[in-house]
């Protein structure tokens, strides 16, 4: 039996080929059919003719989708600094000397594996019942009403419920990242007088400077794609003050007869998505080489 | 050495913080063993337990939203997604590994699968939906299907980035003594990957069974329900019931929850070395 170099060639095409096309069918194919879609009036069914840029130059000039946007980062910039700066903080608390540690440890970590849909519907009742009634019995009028009936204010009930479940996530990351900060270092820094907030900004934050890098690139990307939360919570209203872009995507191209003018929408979120993801790991790269 | 003392501080913190993620669950529990007349707007009525623990709520929110099958279909795309992921991906994983340094094309086509990462599921959606009901795949096997092509990126990325500290010397001795390449990978490069099959078993598994898009949009006409559809289905005709409503919420979160108090220690360490890598 002879087993040379072009069995294990052969092989290896054998494996490629047809993944390569499951691949190629299911999300290449889509994707290029996506942009051209964006192309066309289609509604989603019947006949439709190609009308250029048309759909492009529409989506600039269009409110909702401009509203659409202006939520969308607005939600995925605020909770990202939200969470950052809270599960650095409980990763600092978690990582210290502590008693019971693993079952906070893994108490802090459930509601990252709790469906996100679900999750909304439960603070969907906190928000609608609970929170006015509290603020009725401390006498805050501002909350009497429920936030996310408040076209300015629905916003930050997403934001809660976006943050409750990321920072679990974001907090076991700053964790593994504080492990490997040896301990001489704090002793080392201890003698320099470095304890507290200056012993973090020089030592500790410096040297998990590469899981804060994935911090920012999770939480980013996952917030710019929300939709379970909005499905959950507000479906977009009060007065269409939390569309996020996949969901009027959704809203509208599936089932409101803008597939086409959807699809157009769709390929400048791909455009955008791709944009800050460069950005952000040419940044980081950026600042990893000057450690 | 000196001897650690009990960061006092840190324990407060913690404590408190943990009230924000016990209150949302003891709420749960409490609303979906009540009764609709015990439902009172004052806080104290809110908190309190209820009357009696019936399990009348969830007998009836197991029939509107025909509990055990949307479970078996949850769990039947959850675990044959987990499988096929992977079998699939770590074999791609493998012959990409292997490859992409010295030949060019296995390079391309592993650039081309693993910037499939950064698209969103917002431009496939529509097309999808479409390609899915031409090709007769608007059901749970076209979402297994679509969920494998999904998360290949991550998981392919996974698997040849374990693959670098896999030495070549185990395959080319097996070679010596004359087994396939084909045989090799299955019977010694699979088992060595073990680790990192651990790691996709479990982050693949908590985005397949929490997605609601994917389901949502191909599987919308087809009668069959995941557990997140049948939350989303019941939410929009019986969303009013709240005892009922949270007593569905409450089952249907009850496998995960069995999932992670079992298995809590490869769950934290999956998720932490898919994120890191």
């Amino acid at each position: 039996m002879k087993l040379g170099k072009n069995e294990r060639k052969t092989t290896f095409l054998l494996i490629t080929i047809p993944i390569l096309a499951l691949f190629i069918c299911f999300n290449t194919i889509p994707l290029i059919r996506g942009v051209i879609y964006s192309f066309t009036n289609f509604k989603g069914f019947g006949k439709y003719d190609w009308v250029g840029f048309r759909n492009y130059i529409d989506l600039f000039s269009d409110l909702r989708v401009g509203k659409s946007y202006w939520f969308t980062f607005k939600l995925a910039i605020v909770t990202t600094v939200v969470v950052n700066v809270l599960s650095l903080l409980l990763a600092l608390a978690l990582n210290s000397s502590i008693k019971a540690k693993s079952f906070f440890r893994g108490a802090y970590f459930l509601p990252n594996i709790l469906g996100a849909l679900v999750v909304g519907y439960i603070f969907n009742y906190f928000f609608t019942y609970i929170l006015p009634a509290l603020a009725d019995m401390i006498g805050i009028d501002a909350l009497r009403t429920s936030i996310l009936s408040n076209p300015s204010a629905a916003w930050i009930g997403i934001m809660v419920v976006c943050a409750w479940q990321a920072i679990a996530m974001n907090t076991i990351i700053y964790i593994s990242g504080l492990q490997t900060v040896p301990e001489d270092v704090y002793e080392a820094g201890g003698l320099d007088g470095a304890t507290g907030w200056k012993q973090f900004k020089y030592l500790t934050f410096p040297l998990i400077i590469p899981f804060f890098s994935i911090n920012m690139v999770l939480c980013v990307k996952n917030f710019l794609m929300v939709f379970d939360q909005i499905m959950a919570l507000t479906k977009g209203g009060p007065a269409q003050s939390t569309e996020s872009i996949s969901y009027l995507i959704y809203n509208n191209g599936m089932s409101g007869g803008q597939f086409g003018f959807q699809s157009a929408n769709a390929v400048v979120f791909f455009i955008v998505i791709v944009a800050v993801s460069v950005a952000q790991m040419k940044f980081s790269g950026k600042k990893e080489e000057q450690l | 050495m000196t001897i650690k003392k009990t960061n006092k501080t840190a324990m407060i913190v913690l404590i408190l913080g943990l009230s924000t993620i016990i209150l949302p669950l003891y709420l749960t529990i409490v609303i979906a063993f009540k009764q609709p007349s015990e439902m009172t707007n004052s806080i104290s009525g809110i908190l309190s337990l209820p009357k009696a623990w019936s399990l009348n709520n969830f007998r009836e929110a197991m029939e509107i939203t025909d509990f055990w099958r949307s479970l078996s279909n949850s769990l039947l795309i959850t675990v044959a997604t987990v499988g096929l992921s992977i079998a699939v991906h770590s074999l791609m994983g493998y012959a990409l590994g292997r490859n992409k340094a010295h030949s060019k094309f296995y390079s391309f086509v592993y650039l081309f699968i693993v910037s499939g990462m950064f698209v969103p599921f917002a431009i496939l959606m529509m097309p999808l939906a479409k390609q899915t009901a031409e090709l007769g795949l608007a059901n749970w096997f076209g979402v297994i299907l679509l969920y494998v092509v999904f998360y290949m990126p991550m998981n392919v990325l996974l698997y040849s980035g374990y693959l670098v500290n896999i030495p070549m010397a185990l395959e080319e001795a097996a070679k010596v003594d004359g087994a396939s390449t084909w045989r090799t990978y299955w019977k010694i490069i699979f088992p060595i990957m073990k680790p990192m099959h651990a790691t996709v078993a479990v982050l693949t598994a908590l985005a397949v069974w929490n997605d609601v898009m994917t389901p949502l949009v191909i599987m919308a006409g087809s009668g069959q329900n995941t557990l997140p559809l049948a939350q989303l289905n019941f939410q929009s005709q019986f969303g009013t019931n709240y005892n009922l409503a949270f007593a569905s919420y409450l089952l249907s979160l009850i496998p995960i929850l069995i999932f992670y108090i079992v298995c809590q220690k490869q769950i934290l360490n999956g998720v932490v070395n898919g994120a890191v890598k």
